[in-house]
């Protein structure tokens, strides 16, 4: 028997080996949304609950279960941080062709990239921004690294809501008791986690993880002591990006930005909140730490900020002064 | 035939007329979890030559593809060169010189076709001494015919191409193959439907009850059956490619490249 596939059909034929075997789950194939290094993401049509969800799974065959151990791991982690600004895993487990899955809130709406190329002002990008440093403080505070924010991974829904997505290079902090002994934050998931071991195998063959430009420099050299400064470094990234086309942008904001971007980790803000504090200054027209004023600049800001005031006041004194000369005697 | 080598005596190609024969009973294929170079290399002579006949099978038409596309070179030429480089890679044991960590098998086999080709004068001269014969019964003319379908007559890099052309060839393997097991096991409908939707694309304009009506099932059955074949075709492909790797990390890599997902 001879066959020929065509380049159409070989297409298919790919598409088809793809496709996650959903036979006998509650879950029916509608289409794909995506596909990253490690599994595909598809839209599925949760029958029981009449409701649409996205489900990734392990695309590539996975012979010593790594990656199987990451994509659990990643649903573990999200299932932990419950927060507006992170989408909610519904359900875990493996599909009858045994490859391991997780569904997740369905997210519709704009990429973060494609939303500010379409509009936004300063101001509405920086409150965005605080967004998703609410988003990525709360997974912080519950020891949890992102490792991979960059616009892509942001999306603003219809109503407005952001939500920071793909959590997929995500890994647990290790913080210093008060013994000096190093341990993992969050105990439940079990030993150092297939996470931070495939990251030390990925770099040990020369790739990192991460996307470049938004990467840390410490985490383009594979140093496997991340903390929460790499995902500072990455939010300047995305502050960048942000402001990136406001002309001029104004000084504070410029301050801001490098000390984020800075190459230094002791040089960078040491949290995400003393960042979004930062910024939310800047947006209220309070003084910002990355930006030591002199007198005459925080005199003009005070002006600006309170420039109603102001102006109420000097509107209330010239009605005094014109009552004063030309009231009737 | 295997009849240009001394000492060798073939096992199964004798029998074969046809190129998609070539990889013979699939039941005779060493186990998928010894890797085809492993045996190609130290296994036993029945081992060694079955390990070669698969391999061989997987990779002549993208060979031959490659040889007329990218080094552009005529149907008869490409044909010699075919036929020497499959040569080689037995009387000389190229695999032997593999060397999974510096490459995957798919680009080293390539580059020994680029090497091939560029000493193509004495290859031509080889072939010359060795008059008409032919070391392997392979179907050029089917292959040759295919290059008149494919839609992008000189693509991209070198490596793409192969790439795209070894994959066509291990699906076209692995179709065989489940094509075979589904009718073994009475289940024949299941793979007509693979057909139907993911060959031919001829499913979807039509609604589940005309599919089902055409192959006499429920209406129900129709994305049961096909969830099946692709489950099953999927199985096969990663079982071909698995034995077509020296490692577990180019398995990986491979599968990537095979499924297009990107790296």
């Amino acid at each position: 028997m001879t066959r020929f596939l065509s380049d159409s059909a070989l297409e298919r034929l790919r598409e088809a080996a793809d496709a996650p075997d959903l036979t006998g789950t509650r879950y029916q194939l509608v289409s794909k949304l995506g596909q990253g290094g490690m599994g595909g993401v598809f839209c599925v049509e949760d029958r029981e609950l009449e409701r649409k969800v996205a489900l990734k799974v392990i695309s590539v065959p996975d012979p010593d279960g790594a990656w199987s151990a990451r994509l659990l791991q990643e649903a573990r982690i999200i299932a932990k941080l419950e927060h507006p600004g992170i989408a909610p895993v519904h359900d875990a487990g493996v599909l009858p062709d045994g490859r391991p899955y997780y569904t997740m809130k369905l997210v519709q709406g704009q990429r973060l990239d494609e939303y500010v190329a379409a509009a936004a002002n300063l101001s509405d990008r920086l409150r965005i921004f605080l967004r998703i440093c609410d988003a990525v403080a709360f997974a912080h505070a519950h020891g949890v690294l992102h490792r991979d924010l960059k616009p892509a991974n942001v999306m603003i829904g219809p109503f407005g809501e952001v939500l920071v997505m793909d959590w997929g290079l995500s890994k647990f902090l290790r913080v210093a008791d008060s013994n000096g002994v190093t341990s993992k934050q969050n105990s439940g998931v079990g030993g150092e986690g297939p996470s931070a071991h495939s990251f030390r195998q990925e770099t040990a063959h020369g790739s990192v993880l991460g996307t470049p430009g938004y990467m840390a420099p410490e985490q383009v050299r594979g140093d496997a002591k991340l903390d929460q400064r790499a995902d500072v470094y990455s939010l300047g990234a995305l502050l960048q990006f942000l402001i990136a086309d406001a002309l001029p942008v104004p000084k504070p904001l410029t301050a801001i930005r490098s000390k984020a971007l800075a190459s230094e980790p002791g040089q960078r803000y040491p949290s995400v909140p003393e960042l979004a504090t930062d910024v939310a200054h800047f947006l209220d027209g309070f003084a910002v730490s990355a930006y030591p004023e002199g007198p005459f600049a925080a005199g003009w800001r005070w002006i600006r900020r309170n420039q109603v005031w102001i102006l109420l006041l000097l509107a209330y004194m010239l009605a005094r002064t014109l009552l004063i000369f030309f009231r009737p005697r | 035939m295997w009849n240009f080598i001394s000492g060798y005596t073939p096992l199964r190609l004798t029998e074969m007329t046809h190129d998609t024969s070539i990889g013979g009973e699939r039941h005779q294929f060493p186990s998928t979890r010894f890797s085809l170079i492993e045996l190609a290399r130290r296994g036993n002579r029945e081992e060694r030559e079955r390990a070669l006949d698969t391999l061989i099978s997987a990779y002549w038409k993208p060979v031959y593809k490659y040889i007329r596309l990218h080094w552009k070179k005529e149907n008869e030429p490409a044909k010699d060169l075919t036929q020497e480089f499959f040569l080689r890679l037995v009387e000389k044991r190229l695999l032997d010189q593999f060397d999974p960590a510096r490459a995957r098998l798919r680009t080293y086999l390539r580059l020994c076709v680029d090497g091939l080709v560029m000493n193509e004068d004495k290859a031509a001269q080889r072939l010359k001494r060795g008059g008409d014969c032919s070391f392997l019964s392979l179907d050029f003319e089917s292959a040759e015919g295919e290059l008149g379908f494919l839609q992008i007559a000189a693509p991209d890099d070198p490596e793409t191409l192969f790439g795209r052309e070894f994959s066509r060839s291990l699906f076209e393997l692995a179709l065989h193959r489940l094509q075979r097991e589904c009718d073994e096991k009475k289940k024949s409908v299941h793979f007509q439907l693979l057909e139907l939707y993911d060959i031919e694309d001829g499913g979807r304009e039509r609604t589940y009850g005309e599919v089902a009506q055409r192959f006499g099932i429920k209406p129900t059955d129709v994305t049961n059956y096909l969830s099946y074949a692709r489950k099953e075709f999927r199985r096969i492909v990663l079982d071909e490619l698995r034995s077509m790797t020296a490692s577990e990390d180019e398995f990986r890599h491979e599968a990537q490249t095979l499924l297009g997902v990107k790296p």
